[in-house]
């Protein structure tokens, strides 16, 4: 007896089929009922095996895909250099992974529109104090995305663990953008290794980009940042000009609870503070030396790196519009930069055999500045 | 007067220092680098410029646990901005003898029935093949000599990259190469494309006989 097809994705065909062998037929929903007394009304028997092959389908789907991740956790090689899109798949497992302590948040777009992700970290409270740390702002320090990856999964996994961590996220919040300038970050990966800046257009000029660390409102237009667009320390046409930035500034701001600024670079193995547009010491310049002091011992006792440390101004050069400056003439007294390994000899291209070492001896200076900040509330 | 170590007068002089004494001592079997800068001093000559005067400790890029201490004087000369910083100095004990490293390598460039090219060396994971660490060593000696004539007391550089290296074909006993090579300076940030000359032989030392620095590209 011929069957008439009845749905559009064919499992059936056309065939003669014979009474000893049953056939299936997945049949659309709008089709149903007129299946139903087709059947009926020929005597032919049926019974519906599945009610609903959809919901099977998606349920399947999920799985594969939560398994899949799962295993790219647990495979996720943080030794390795990775692409963007890695990384930000490895966001979404962290966040799946520590459902309680780590969400995901995007705080604008960058000038090719590429999402600005923020990892969370929180234990619950209403806007608590808050410490955030930035790596990639620079895209041809590839080390510092890395250790961003590292670092991130090291504050997932010492919740409840490490004592010091577990003090901190009990009672603030950690704020983690990996990844501060994709665009820079892409077109390392593909066409220029050693890209610095944004990507952003410069009218008038065939140069592109701007020096996302020169373009903060603090201290705009010295003589430490460049008016030409052609320059790796162009400032920018205004203050936050560039879409990575004012995101940042715009989240700070409205926070209104941020108490600490870490924002990591390479290279040079330094620890630096404000101010980086002017010599004149920080108020603050006491406490924060002796911090940063503390914090490069710990960090040189894991391998004996050598970490110098001291002001922007002091310590590397003259450099205005920049994150910590901007911070902490907001009201952020804890920033710090870190300048991670070397100190030349690869300079940006940091072997990824250093990737581990060099987040492992980092981990406990910054845990240092964080505790600081905790014990030190304000 | 007693400068501070941390502070980045001292450290570009001593890196400065460091790029000289490396073009001066080494070669593929040799490239010498700044480990510490131990103390510096400054004195402002009149008319003539300022003289910074340095305690350093190298260490051997191969083999990073042999450190060699060093003294050195460097002068940046007033007013004529295009005359190289002299640099003097003095290393405490003997270099490794590097005879053996060098005859192999002199001996495996010669035999190569094809000129050797090579290009980004480290790649961008930071990755040098190991038959290509002694050029990479050559280059990284190379490279002093361009850090050398060209710093002032505003500039630090440091070699990012050899972007390319192709070997030229000589009728006598010396290897010459052509480096294309990216210096990053750390006070404007720039990447600086420099094309040298480069002349080798076991018995007379490194050599960069031409250099020329090329447009920075600005890729759209």
């Amino acid at each position: 007896m011929r069957s008439r097809s009845a749905c559009s994705r064919g499992w059936v065909s056309r065939r003669t089929f014979s009474l000893s062998h049953p056939a299936d037929l997945l049949v659309p929903f709008s089709s149903l009922q007129e299946v139903k007394s087709f059947l009926e009304a020929r005597n032919i028997p049926y019974s519906i095996i599945m009610e609903d092959v959809q919901k099977l389908l998606d349920e399947e789907q999920k799985n594969m895909t939560k398994s899949r991740r799962e295993r790219s956790t647990s495979t996720f090689d943080f030794g390795s250099y990775h692409t963007m899109e890695e990384i930000f798949s490895w966001m979404d497992t962290l966040v799946e992974n520590h459902p309680d302590l780590v969400s995901k948040l995007q705080i604008g777009q960058s000038f090719e529109d590429r999402p600005l992700y923020v990892l969370k970290f929180s234990t619950g409270g209403s806007n608590r104090s808050a410490i955030w740390l930035d790596t990639g702002t620079h895209s041809r320090e590839w080390i510092t995305q890395a250790i961003g990856v590292w670092t991130a999964n090291k504050i997932a996994e010492e919740y409840g663990q490490d004592p010091s961590i577990t003090a901190i996220l009990d009672s603030m919040d950690i704020f983690f953008e990996v990844i501060a300038n994709p665009d820079g970050f892409a077109f390392t990966h593909s066409s220029n290794r050693l890209w610095r800046k944004t990507r952003s257009l410069n009218p008038g000029s065939h140069c592109i980009g701007v020096d996302p660390n020169r373009n903060w409102d603090a201290g705009f237009g010295g003589s430490g940042s460049s008016s030409k667009p052609c320059s790796e320390i162009y400032r920018g046409p205004y203050p936050h000009s560039e879409k990575e930035v004012k995101a940042i500034v715009d989240f700070i701001l409205s926070h209104g609870n941020v108490k600490s600024v870490i924002s990591i670079h390479s290279y040079s193995q330094m620890l630096l503070f404000p101010y980086g547009y002017k010599r004149a010491p920080a108020p603050h310049h006491q406490e924060l030396n002796e911090l940063a002091k503390k914090a490069v011992s710990d960090l040189a006792a894991v391998y004996g790196t050598k970490y110098t440390y001291g002001s922007v101004a002091d310590t590397i050069y003259l450099a205005d519009g920049t994150t910590i400056d901007w911070a902490y003439l907001n009201g952020v007294k804890y920033s710090f930069t870190f300048e991670l390994r070397d100190t030349g000899h690869y300079g940006f291209l940091l072997p990824n055999t250093q990737i581990i070492p060099t987040a492992t001896e980092t981990w406990p200076a910054l845990v240092d500045i964080m505790v600081h900040v905790l014990e030190h509330p304000y | 007067m007693e400068l501070p170590l941390s502070h980045f007068p001292a450290r570009r002089a001593a890196a400065l220092a460091a790029a000289y004494i490396c073009y001066r001592t080494g070669g593929p079997g040799l490239g010498l680098r700044l480990r510490d800068l131990r103390a510096a001093r400054r004195e402002d000559l009149d008319d003539v410029g300022h003289k910074y005067s340095l305690e350093l400790v190298l260490e051997d890029i191969l083999d990073r646990d042999t450190t060699v201490n060093c003294t050195a004087e460097v002068l940046y000369h007033l007013g004529n901005k295009n005359l190289a910083p002299a640099v003097q100095f003095t290393l405490e004990g003997d270099l490794k003898n590097t005879d053996e490293a060098d005859n192999v390598f002199y001996n495996q460039i010669k035999s190569l029935e094809k000129e050797l090219v090579a290009e980004n060396i480290p790649d961008s994971h930071g990755t040098i093949s190991p038959g290509l660490e002694p050029i990479h060593l050559l280059g990284w000696v190379a490279s002093g000599y361009v850090i050398w004539q060209n710093s002032t007391e505003n500039t630090h550089f440091h070699l990012a990259q050899i972007k390319g290296v192709k070997q030229v074909k000589r009728n006598d006993e010396y290897l010459e190469f052509d480096y294309m090579i990216l210096l990053h300076e750390m006070v404007s940030q720039d990447i600086i494309p420099w094309q040298l000359t480069v002349l080798w032989h076991p018995q007379h030392g490194v050599q960069v006989t031409g250099d020329s620095q090329q447009p920075t590209h600005q890729p759209e």
